[in-house]
C-alpha cells in the first residue's frame, strides 16, 4: 500500500504533466489557426494549376508527344511513394496513420512484384518506416528548422524528386499527406503526382471558343508540369501542418482530461486513507484510555 | 462596358482578386493587353512588370518573376510564383532574386534547363536597371 507521502508525491508530479498537456494544448490552438489560414490561403493557386493542366491536358490528349509528366514513362514498374509527415511526435496517431498507409500501399506494390522507392519528408515518417522498410529508403528530408512551411521548402522537395524522375528512377510517384478535413478529423490520403492526375478537373467553359494557346500547349504543358508538382508537395505540406496541429491540439486535450481523471482518483485515495489513519489513531488513544 | 475580372494567385494566397479595366503581361513570346472579352488564351511569363489598370485609370505595376497567365470568359487567372509590387522591389530584392537564379543555372543540367536558366538570368539582369 502506498503511504501517503507516495500519494501526495504521485498527486503533484501528474498535476505538473497536466500543466504541459494544458499548455501544449494551447500552443497547438494557436499553431494551428494560422497553419489553417496558410492551407486555406494556398488553395486557389494549387486548384487554378490543376483546372489549367486539365484544360491543356483534355486539349492534348490522343495527340502524341503528351510530356512523359503527363502520360507516364509507359511503366508501372517502379514506384516511388513520398510519405510526408511531421517532424515532432506528441500528434496522436497523427504521424502513425500516414506511415500505415503509405506501408499498406508498398505492400500491397511488393506483393504485385513491383519496385518500391521511398522519399520520407519530416523526421517522424522517417523513425516509423525505417525499421522494417530502411532498405527501401533512397532520400529523406526534414524541415525542423523551418518555422513556417514557405513555398521554397517544397520547391527542394519538387526539385529532388524530379531530378530522380529524368535520371530514370522511377515510374509513378505517389504522395502520402493528411487531408486537414476539420480539428478532429484528419484524413491520410494519397495522392499521384506523376502521371500528373488530371480526373479531378474540370475544364473551363469556354463557350464553343478552342484556347490559343503561346506558345504552343506542349510547350506549356513542359513548363508547368514541373511546376504543379512542387505546388501539389505544397499543398500537401500545408495540410499536413494544418492536420499535425489539430492532431496535437486534440491528443492533448484528450490528455489534460485523463489528467485531471486521474488526480481526482488520486485525491479520493489520499483522503481516505489519511482519514483511515486518523480513526487508527483515534481507536488507539481511545483503548488506550479505557484500558486504564 | 463590364470589366475584367483579374486575379493575381501565389502558391501562399490569393494575392488580387476583382474587376479592373485592363492588364498588361509579359508574355514569352511578346508582351501583350488583355481587354474585356479577350478570346481564351494560355501564355507563360517571363520575368517583368505586370502591369494592371484599374476602372478609374490608376495603374499599379507588379513584378513577376515568370508564371502564367490563362484567360477564358470568366477573366483573366494570373499564376506566378514571386509577385511583388514594383513600388516594394528594392535593390536588395533584386539581388537576390538574380543570385537565385544564378543557382538555378548553376544546377541545371546542360541543354534545354541550362538555356531556360540563363534566359531568366539574361531578362531579370535586363529588368534591374529598369525598376
Amino acid at each position: 500500500m502506498a503511504s501517503l507521502k507516495d500519494l501526495r508525491n504521485r498527486i503533484a508530479s501528474v498535476k505538473a504533466t497536466r500543466k504541459i498537456t494544458k499548455a501544449m494544448q494551447m500552443v497547438a490552438a494557436a499553431k494551428l489557426r494560422r497553419a489553417q489560414e496558410a492551407a486555406v490561403a494556398a488553395r486557389p493557386y494549387s486548384e487554378r494549376m490543376q483546372a489549367v493542366i486539365g484544360n491543356l491536358a483534355s486539349a492534348m490528349s490522343g495527340k502524341a508527344g503528351a510530356p512523359t509528366l503527363l502520360a507516364g514513362t509507359g511503366f508501372d514498374q517502379t514506384h516511388l511513394l513520398i510519405v510526408a509527415t511531421a517532424e515532432r511526435g506528441l500528434c496522436g496517431g497523427f504521424n502513425s496513420s500516414i506511415a500505415k498507409l503509405a506501408r499498406e500501399h508498398a505492400d500491397r506494390l511488393i506483393a504485385q512484384g513491383k519496385t518500391v522507392k521511398i522519399f520520407t519528408v519530416g523526421k517522424k515518417g522517417n523513425d516509423a518506416l525505417k525499421r522494417v522498410y530502411g532498405k527501401y529508403i533512397v532520400e529523406h528530408v526534414d524541415f525542423r528548422s523551418v518555422k513556417q512551411m514557405s513555398f521554397a521548402e517544397a520547391q527542394a522537395v519538387a526539385h529532388k524528386v524530379l531530378g530522380m524522375f529524368h535520371n530514370g528512377g522511377f515510374d509513378v510517384a505517389t504522395l502520402f499527406f493528411s487531408e486537414f478535413k476539420s480539428v478532429i478529423s484528419q484524413k491520410p490520403t494519397a495522392q499521384r503526382l506523376i502521371p500528373a492526375d488530371v480526373s479531378g478537373a474540370k475544364p473551363a467553359d469556354l463557350g464553343g471558343a478552342v484556347y490559343e494557346a503561346e506558345p504552343e500547349e506542349g510547350e506549356i504543358l513542359a513548363d508547368l508540369l514541373p511546376r504543379n508538382i512542387a505546388v501539389q508537395i505544397f499543398r500537401g505540406l500545408l495540410e499536413n501542418a494544418a492536420s499535425e496541429q489539430g492532431a496535437r491540439m486534440s491528443a492533448m486535450d484528450n490528455a489534460t482530461r485523463n489528467a485531471g481523471d486521474m488526480i481526482n482518483k488520486l485525491s479520493i485515495k489520499y483522503n481516505r486513507q489519511r482519514q483511515a489513519q486518523i480513526t487508527k489513531e483515534l481507536i488507539e488513544i481511545i483503548s488506550g484510555a479505557e484500558a486504564l | 462596358m463590364a470589366g475584367l475580372h483579374f486575379e493575381l494567385v501565389s502558391p501562399a494566397r490569393l494575392l488580387f482578386s476583382g474587376s479592373v479595366a485592363s492588364v498588361t503581361l509579359p508574355g514569352t513570346e511578346g508582351e501583350m493587353g488583355i481587354y474585356p472579352g479577350h478570346s481564351p488564351i494560355l501564355t507563360t511569363l517571363r520575368p517583368g512588370v505586370v502591369t494592371v489598370t484599374r476602372d478609374g485609370g490608376a495603374a499599379e505595376r507588379i513584378f513577376v518573376k515568370g508564371g502564367m497567365a490563362e484567360v477564358n470568359p470568366q477573366g483573366l487567372t494570373l499564376l506566378a510564383e514571386v509577385a511583388i509590387p514594383v513600388a516594394e522591389v528594392t535593390a536588395d530584392v533584386m539581388a537576390h532574386q538574380i543570385a537565385s537564379a544564378e543557382e538555378d543555372l548553376a544546377a541545371a543540367k546542360p541543354g534545354e534547363a541550362q538555356r531556360k536558366a540563363m534566359e531568366v538570368l539574361n531578362q531579370l539582369k535586363a529588368l534591374q536597371p529598369a525598376l
